[in-house]
């Protein structure tokens, strides 16, 4: 599966993680761990730029991750506009942080930052493959 | 403190926006007012930096086009790009070319025409700026980033809405005071908090006017400046830092690392530290950001920023005047032109000629430039 499949609009199909929407396809958000020095990377890469090293495996992100920050965009770029509006967010997972959207049913008045969310795999009405957050 | 390099020249052109020229006339504008300020003609020219954002132009390498137009060849030239932050790392170049002794001369042209293309490849582009594998495809934009930067102060420091409007009141009072600002009609505290949100928690008063701009500066070696400048400003101390792109690659979103990083490194530079700036230009794109300046400079401690606004201390006559000339959010913000447009003013404060928004006796002064959402960020301390 070409990773043009991730993402509400796609920038680009060729990576080394493209294994990372077939994950999402199978309902997983994974993240790649360095098996030399043993550091985990979101967004996923291919290469650790710390040992050089470029023996990654796909590990699975914990769930329960703490509201870093978010907002509620009222005016999207080029391929958003009958998106908005849209909550996008920021979330750590116990150091590891993800970047992506709080879903559209959750009021933004009860977000806050510091709760504690989860994120599920979704596919989108563009039948696009993605993750969205949700209160835990 | 170093004394090295001088800024002998400064110009300006008017921020508007929709410039009825092409770029090559926007450059010529603050060339000519910068070769005139410093007393030389093109012959007197080592060397050339051209800084803008690419994505605006529909000129492929303008330095070539830019060069020739303002009488700059056989010398060489270059672009320079680290998009809000271009010609201040243009300074940062100029100023280890004539350290190196490379050359004694050099021109820091930054320019900008944000109306060269249209409003819907401008959104286009705008979506690109974040990293366009895994925060992109969520619809990215930089106020977005910016504003999840002010939720997440708001919420450590207990910061508000009203704080970051009494930033836009500020510029918007010294905005019309700069015939050379884009946005010159005065705010209210209401209209500011009840203007449409562009991304929660930041409305469209706290955000930057786009413009068509440019500027430009003239650096030289000691003994150059020395012979031929009645006025030099000398750069005393210059950092320069980065963080992720990526905002999942950063620790917090607080603050802006990279201003902190490059304005330690500046202090060390200048032997200087945050109480002896006597004038100071950040970056306000938004008006979050000159909160996070605040406390990233030093200016104030961490969270105690806000003090600084509401006691009216980065006022002209308080501790610490910031952005004085509008800054970008009345002054106008083209892209490529805005870090010499901030130098610029700071020279003319440093000289005592900055008229109507003059700080008395000011000695010292910094430059606090930033590129994307605190990818890049540099600082300069310049003194008399």
């Amino acid at each position: 599966m070409s990773f043009d499949k991730f993402g509400q609009v796609s920038f680009t199909s060729q990576t080394k993680v493209g294994a990372f929407v077939e994950y999402l396809d199978k309902g997983e958000l994974r993240a790649t761990y360095c098996q030399e020095c043993g550091r985990t990377f979101f967004p996923p890469r291919a290469d650790c730029s710390w040992c050089l090293s470029s023996n990654m495996e796909w590990v699975k992100i914990e769930d329960g991750g703490k509201l870093v920050s978010f907002t509620k965009v009222n005016y999207g770029p080029t391929g958003f506009e009958s998106d908005v509006p849209y909550v996008l967010a920021l979330v750590d997972f116990n150091g590891v942080k993800v970047f992506g959207r709080i879903n559209k049913e959750v009021p933004e008045e009860q977000i806050t930052v510091g709760m504690t969310v989860k994120a599920e795999t979704v596919t989108l009405a563009n039948e696009q493959l993605s993750y969205i957050f949700n209160p835990a | 403190m170093p004394n090295d390099v001088a800024i002998i020249g400064v110009g300006q052109s008017a921020f508007v926006r929709n410039y009825e020229g092409s770029i090559r006339e926007l450059a010529f504008e603050a060339y000519s007012e910068a070769m005139k300020d410093a007393g030389i003609t093109n012959n007197d020219v080592d060397a050339s930096m051209i800084c803008s954002a690419p994505e605006y132009d529909q000129q492929r390498s303008p330095s070539s086009l830019i060069a020739e137009y303002l009488g700059l060849n056989p010398q060489p030239t270059f672009a320079i790009e680290t998009v809000c932050s271009s010609s201040t790392t243009g300074i940062r170049v100029a100023y280890s070319l004539i350290k190196s002794g490379l050359h004694d001369v050099v021109v820091v042209l930054g320019f900008q025409k944000m109306s060269e293309i249209s409003s819907a490849d401008s959104q286009e582009r705008m979506g690109r700026g974040a990293d366009i594998m895994w925060e992109s495809p969520f619809g990215t934009m930089m106020p977005a980033n910016y504003a999840m930067h002010a939720r997440a102060h708001f919420a450590r420091y207990g910061s508000t809405e009203k704080d970051l409007a009494l930033i836009r009141l500020k510029a918007a009072k010294y905005g019309a005071l700069n015939e050379k600002a884009v946005y010159r009609k005065g705010l209210d505290l209401d209209q500011c908090l009840n203007a449409d949100v562009v991304a929660s928690p930041l409305k469209r008063f706290d955000c930057c006017a786009n413009a068509d701009g440019s500027s430009c500066l003239i650096l030289a070696s000691a003994d150059k400046a020395k012979e031929i400048s009645k006025k030099p400003v000398w750069i005393r101390g210059l950092g320069s830092a980065t963080a992720s792109l990526t905002m999942s690659g950063r620790d917090a979103l607080d603050g802006l690392n990279c201003a902190r990083v490059a304005a330690k490194q500046a202090y060390d530079m200048a032997g200087l530290s945050p109480q002896d700036i006597d004038v100071a230009e950040v970056h306000d794109c938004f008006t979050i950001a000159e909160l996070m300046a605040y406390e990233n400079l030093g200016f104030a401690e961490p969270g105690k920023g806000v003090e600084l606004i509401q006691n009216g201390e980065t006022y002209i006559g308080g501790k610490i005047p910031v952005n004085v000339d509008g800054g970008l959010l009345s002054k106008g913000h083209p892209i490529g032109a805005t870090g010499g447009s901030q130098t610029r003013t700071i020279v003319l404060q440093l000289r005592g000629e900055a008229g109507d928004i003059q700080v008395p006796g000011a000695e010292i002064g910094l430059v606090h430039n930033i590129g994307g959402v605190g990818v890049y960020g540099n600082v300069i301390i310049l003194g008399r």
